[in-house]
Order: structure tokens, then sequence, then C-alpha cells
């Protein structure tokens, strides 16, 4: 069982999540740029489908990544250009977030930054049939940062300025 | 924004390291100014200034027992505080999982790994 991903916060504006996969680069690389195999987990919250996967992976390529929920039809999704294409090792996007029909305020997207593109940048390097995968998202501010990761909380929104798992491992009674 | 100050003064309180030792020692039950200074070479006023951080962020509350006014952990607002993260991570976990199951897929069949090869 691989570990599960970690998520630190190395500035105000970045996200960066970290896995590893056992599997040899080439295929984590072929999963994140292949649109029939990127259907398979890229799916979004439980109840969603994505009638959307169109990737042109290639520098100045485009992308975009729709979501539709089964039960209200409502859509969200994900667009941009690719800026930086180094198979198997290195992958950057620019990404806009496409709000669509849950951008209200009460919305899964509702917190999400829109209008400003993320950075996203993917590593991926291989160690004794090990891949990790550094997933880095740049936001143009802390507030845009800051809304990107709240997405998924419904209520309430709080935030950290580094590593609090850390911090738990004080004896924390109840918090995991 | 009200909320945004909030969570401000929450972060500010927890980026402090003692105040973060003060916080794993109140996990353990609620003690007294004089017993939250005694691990550190510090005077009770300078614990002083930090369990007020730590109380106007809603982190610690004071029993107002008489004599004693021991300050307890407010283990909910510490948990808010990690679930914003651990919620966003949540979800990228659960699309790596099926990434797994995908890769391991992948690797089970040959030919398909033949065909994914360069």
């Amino acid at each position: 069982m691989p570990k599960p991903a970690e998520v630190t916060l190395p500035s105000d504006c970045e996200v960066r999540i970290t896995r590893t996969f056992n599997a040899p680069r080439q295929l984590v690389w072929d999963a994140h740029t292949k649109p029939e195999l990127v259907r398979h987990w890229q799916c979004g919250y439980d109840g969603w489908d994505m009638p959307v996967c169109d990737m042109d992976v290639r520098v100045g390529g485009k992308y975009r990544l729709q979501w539709r929920n089964r039960e209200n039809g409502k859509q969200f999704g994900f667009f941009g250009t690719y800026t930086e294409v180094n198979g198997p090792s290195k992958l950057v996007q620019e990404e806009y977030f496409d709000a669509g029909d849950v951008g209200g305020p009460d919305d899964i997207g509702g917190a999400m930054p829109v209008g400003d593109p993320c950075i996203g940048s993917l590593e991926f390097t291989e160690r004794n049939g090990v891949t990790t995968l550094v997933c880095n998202l740049t936001y143009v501010s802390k507030e845009a940062r800051d809304g990107a990761v709240s997405t998924g909380m419904t209520d309430g929104m709080e935030y950290s300025y580094g590593r609090l798992d850390g911090l738990l491992l004080g004896g924390q009674s109840g918090a995991t | 924004m009200q909320l945004s100050e909030h969570l401000d003064l929450t972060f500010a309180a927890l980026a402090d390291p003692t105040r973060r030792a003060i916080l794993a020692r109140l996990a353990k039950g609620e003690a007294t100014v004089t017993e939250l200074a005694a691990p550190f070479e510090m005077s009770q006023p300078a614990i002083s200034k930090h369990l007020k951080v730590l109380e106007r962020a809603g982190l610690i509350s004071m029993d107002v027992d008489a004599q004693r006014r021991p300050r307890k952990l407010e283990p909910k607002a510490l948990e808010e505080a990690v679930d914003w993260i651990e919620r966003y991570r949540e979800i990228f976990e659960q699309h790596y999982q099926r990434l797994d199951a995908l890769l391991e897929e992948l690797q089970a069949k040959p030919s398909k790994r033949k065909r994914t090869r360069k």
C-alpha cells in the first residue's frame, strides 16, 4: 500500500502535493497525460462523471476536463495550456477553473479562484520501481491559494502557514 | 472579513513553538499558569503573553475556578484548523487511490504494458 498523499504549503501562494506510486515512472506519466487513462482516476467527487477529457499534450497544447453531476446535471471543469512537456519527468500547465454551475457561495466550487490561472507543475522521479510525484500548484495570491484549498470544506474556512500534522503528534486527544 | 481575521489569529497563534508546546501540554489536561511556565526558562508574565494569544484565537479557554484559574484546550478549534488542509488532501488521496488501482491493472496485463512503454 503506497504512502498516502502529503500536502504542504511551501509559501503563501503555493500548495504542494507529494505522493508515491508502485509503478514505473513512464506509467504514472501516461496516467497523467493520456485521456483514456486520465478518465479512469480523475473522476471528481462521488456521483460525478467526466463528460469531457480533451488533452493535447505538447507545449502550447490545450486541455479541458469537465465533470458533470449525475443527479442534478451541474457541471464544472478545468482548462488550460501546457507550457512544459518533458515526458516522463516534468509537465507544467497553466490552469483555469471553470466554475460552471457550482460557483455559488455554498457550492463546491464557491471558494475556487476564478479569472487568474494556477501554474501546476508535475515532477515524476523513479527509484527502485517506485515513482514519486510532486505536484506544485502556484496561485497568484494567498487568497487564491486559500480559496482553492478550501474546496471540499462545507462549512468554515481555515488555513495554515505551515504543516500542522507535526503539531498534532504531541498527544492531541481526538485529533488525527 | 471577520472570518479571515479569526483565521489569521489562529495560525499566528500556532506559528510559535512555545505556544505549540503549551497546547501539547494542555492536551493532556488543564493547567495553571505556574504549571505551564515550569518547563520553560520563561517568566510567568512571558507565558501569560503567550496564553493571551492562544485565548484570543479561541484555542484555549480559562476555567474561572476562583483561585486556580487553569487554562484548558479547546480541541474543536484546533481540529478545524487541521481539517481544512486535511479535506483537501483527502480529495487528492481519493483520486490517487483510483490511480493506484489503475496502475496495478496496467502492470498486471503484459500486452497493455508493452503498448504503454515508450
